[in-house]
């Protein structure tokens, strides 16, 4: 094949090895991991997780309560109250992980299904909602839990992000690990073939911004499998940009803290970007539109239901860590209690009205639109008007 | 008082605008020791660094994507793109972010982002850098959307970019680049940035025009008075929001209009002055709104750019017509 390219060497087209598939149901992969799917804390050479069985504990009750949160909001979906819903289910372990190793003044670039890690910046669960259920479309201030806006447009974040983290260099932000800056975009496996995501990796190197891209490779991107998206495992693709790049058991919260707890101290004492690959699966639908049992196997399902985040947390702190049950009820209850919480919220969510939406398409709002604001309350002003006359 | 020309004019606002506050960036391909290829942002790196003036890699949307990061930082980013019709890698950013962050965000986040961007043809270029691509821009609700004409409004409308909270896309008339006039910078800027501007008063029909048009229609003006016409000339400055206050009050008073733009024909922003003149002004009419413009094909390689291009000519031809009712 590459002698009937002309002018080229035929060693430039040296063979490419076949090509590398992602493992199967029946494959394991290479990646960081510090808790096995059965419970079992385990040794990495180049990874430790150095907190005690309190934040474990921790970790296992935000993770019951995002997911608490998540079913509670695809059941709203289920129930016409939201109009879309894109589940974490499964992704739990890499959200918490990953968002519970934030510091304060980090930055938080998230897609659109970071609901973990918005729970871990404290933003409030309802918030979420409003996109989904078509009142809003971000009601938080990002600007109050460093937790920006949820992007629909895929990768597009990435390149926020690290414009971001220019920023943060260019504060003099950075150069401690402790008390320096840092940003952490999230985006999935489909975004990895976006233009937006290689460009953002070309910036963050060139200029060492200090930003963590973290890919929750869930291995759908809707109905397409990983290997769609790439030939070579997604973590590898950063040594081509000029940075480290580790996989991670995205099952394993445990390992998806000690993982990008360290990426993010790399950021913050200016030794620039790492891309992190939290391997996990996506449990349900890509959202509440699709339908997976038409492109995947149910066995790939069932094998992944064995490397439950939330279910390896739970084994390990019973059996080893001499937690009673007195711990899970109690969870199961404050989970319980803010899933009432948000249904009630979301029930009683205001409608926005249009004016509102006239007034933010710009800071200085041009005559021509104030001018359609008006004439739009006035004909909405004359419904009311006949319907009273009428009355 | 000195003389400078019109990419200077930009060149001097920035360095003012830099000067006066330290989170205004500029960012882009070529423009740190080159100073841009068309030498606009000469000298700045130099004085400012390379942490406000920065070098990017060659990538679109990777120069408005990481402005609005570091807009979002607290900076105010000014981007160049190279050439209009290389504006498009980052069309996605700029329509579905920069625009909308404002908007989405219910008013809560800011994109104070200038995107200049050389436009227009008339210079005998390749394809790709000769592009009037203003109406894809005017278009999108967010934007505000402006093109300067004449040096000493280049100096003070890229800093009134610089200030405005809200995106502004800013058109440089590339092939004005070299025009020069007086400048005197202790004189206030006479006008707001979205303000059209009469730069020739008459009676007879009012030329609508903007960027290199403003000087063709100008020459076309004083090339009328042979023939007895005594025409208006307005430099519209801003294309979104439209100045509408300054072009009725215009029609009102000469009752005759022809919009002349580089941009093709159909749905350019002559089509939308043509509308709003008929909406608001119908019974001072004389005649239809008529448009001078480009046509509606690609831009034609540069050997036959001067038969696309709206020239002397054809402005009189439509002045004609537009006379002719």
């Amino acid at each position: 094949m590459s002698e009937s390219v002309p002018g080229l060497a035929p060693e430039v087209f040296a063979p490419v090895e076949a090509p590398v598939s992602p493992p199967q149901a029946s494959e394991e992969v290479e990646f960081v991991q510090l808790l096995t799917p059965e419970g079992e804390r385990v040794e990495h050479p180049d990874f430790a997780f150095d907190l005690d069985d309190e934040a474990i504990k921790g970790f296992y009750r935000d993770m019951t309560i995002v997911r608490r949160i998540d079913t509670e909001a695809t059941a709203l979906q289920r129930q016409g109250e939201l109009g879309l819903w894109a589940s974490l289910l499964g992704q739990e372990a890499a959200q918490i992980g990953s968002g519970r190793a934030l510091n304060a003044k980090d930055m938080v670039f998230p897609t659109y299904r970071e609901h973990g890690v918005a729970y871990c910046q404290g933003v409030d669960p309802l918030n979420l909602l409003g996109l989904f259920r078509g009142v809003d479309q971000g009601a938080w201030d990002p600007r109050d839990n460093n937790f920006h806006l949820y992007t629909i447009v895929i990768g597009a974040q990435t390149l926020h992000a690290t414009g971001y983290a220019m920023g943060q260099q260019r504060d003099h932000a950075v150069g401690d690990p402790d008390t320096g800056e840092a940003t952490i975009a999230y985006f999935g496996d489909g975004a990895s073939s976006q233009g937006d995501v290689n460009e953002a990796f070309i910036y963050a190197s060139v200029f060492n911004a200090p930003v963590v891209f973290f890919c929750q490779n869930n291995q759908w991107a809707i109905s397409e499998p990983i290997d769609r998206q790439t030939r070579i495992p997604l973590y590898q693709r950063a040594a081509g940009f000029g940075f480290p790049g580790v996989r991670v058991d995205g099952n394993d919260v445990l390992a998806t803290y000690a993982v990008t707890q360290q990426a993010l101290k790399r950021a913050r004492e200016g030794s620039g970007p790492t891309l992190v690959e939290a391997y996990t699966y996506r449990m349900g639908a890509h959202t509440t539109s699709d339908d997976p049992t038409k492109y995947r196997l149910s066995e790939d399902l069932e094998y992944w239901k064995l490397k439950d985040p939330i279910e390896r947390v739970k084994a390990y702190l019973a059996r080893s860590a001499g937690v009673g049950q007195d711990f899970f009820a109690e969870v199961e209850a404050e989970a319980d209690q803010v899933a009432a919480e948000l249904r009630r919220g979301c029930l009683a969510m205001p409608d926005p009205t249009m004016t509102d939406f006239f007034q933010h398409a710009y800071v200085d709002m041009p005559d021509e639109l104030a001018v359609q604001r008006d004439q739009y309350a006035a004909y909405a002003a004359s419904f009311g008007a006949d319907s009273e006359g009428e009355g | 008082m000195t003389k400078i020309s019109l990419g200077k004019g930009i060149n001097k606002g920035l360095r003012a605008a830099m000067e006066n506050d330290s989170k205004v960036l500029v960012m882009g391909e070529d423009i740190g020791k080159l100073g841009g290829v068309f030498r606009v942002t000469e000298g700045l790196q130099k004085d400012f660094g390379e942490d406000r003036v920065i070098d990017t890699p060659l990538a679109e949307s990777g120069i408005i994507g990481t402005a609005v990061g570091l807009a979002l930082r607290g900076y105010r980013p000014v981007c160049e793109i190279q050439f209009d019709g290389f504006v498009f890698p980052a069309y996605d950013q700029i329509i579905n972010q920069v625009a909308k962050m404002h908007y989405r965000s219910m008013g809560k986040l800011r994109m104070p982002i200038v995107i200049r961007i050389p436009f227009g043809g008339g210079i005998g270029a390749v394809e790709h850098h000769s592009e009037s691509p203003e109406t894809l821009f005017a278009h999108v609700a967010g934007l505000k959307v402006v093109a300067c004409g004449d040096p000493v409004d280049a100096y003070w409308m890229i800093q009134q970019a610089i200030s405005s909270d809200d995106p502004v896309i800013f058109f440089e008339p590339k092939r004005r680049y070299h025009e020069k006039a007086e400048l005197d910078e202790s004189v206030p800027p006479a006008y707001p940035l979205h303000q059209a501007k009469v730069v020739r008063e008459g009676t007879d029909a009012t030329l609508f025009c903007y960027g290199p048009m403003v000087k063709t229609c100008l020459q076309a003006a004083e090339a009328a008075v042979e023939d007895g016409r005594d025409l208006e000339v307005v430099d519209l400055r801003t294309i979104s929001p439209l100045d509408l206050r300054t072009i009725f009050d215009s029609v009102k008073k000469t009752r005759r209009a022809v919009v002349v733009h580089e941009a093709p024909y159909s749905l350019g922003p002559g089509s939308e002055i043509a509308a709003r003149v008929t909406e608001e002004c119908f019974y001072h009419l004389e005649a239809p709104v008529l448009r001078v413009t480009g046509y509606d094909t690609p831009y034609p390689p540069s050997r036959m750019e001067e038969e696309y291009l709206p020239d002397l000519d054809r402005v009189l031809d439509g002045v004609d017509r537009v006379m002719g009712y």
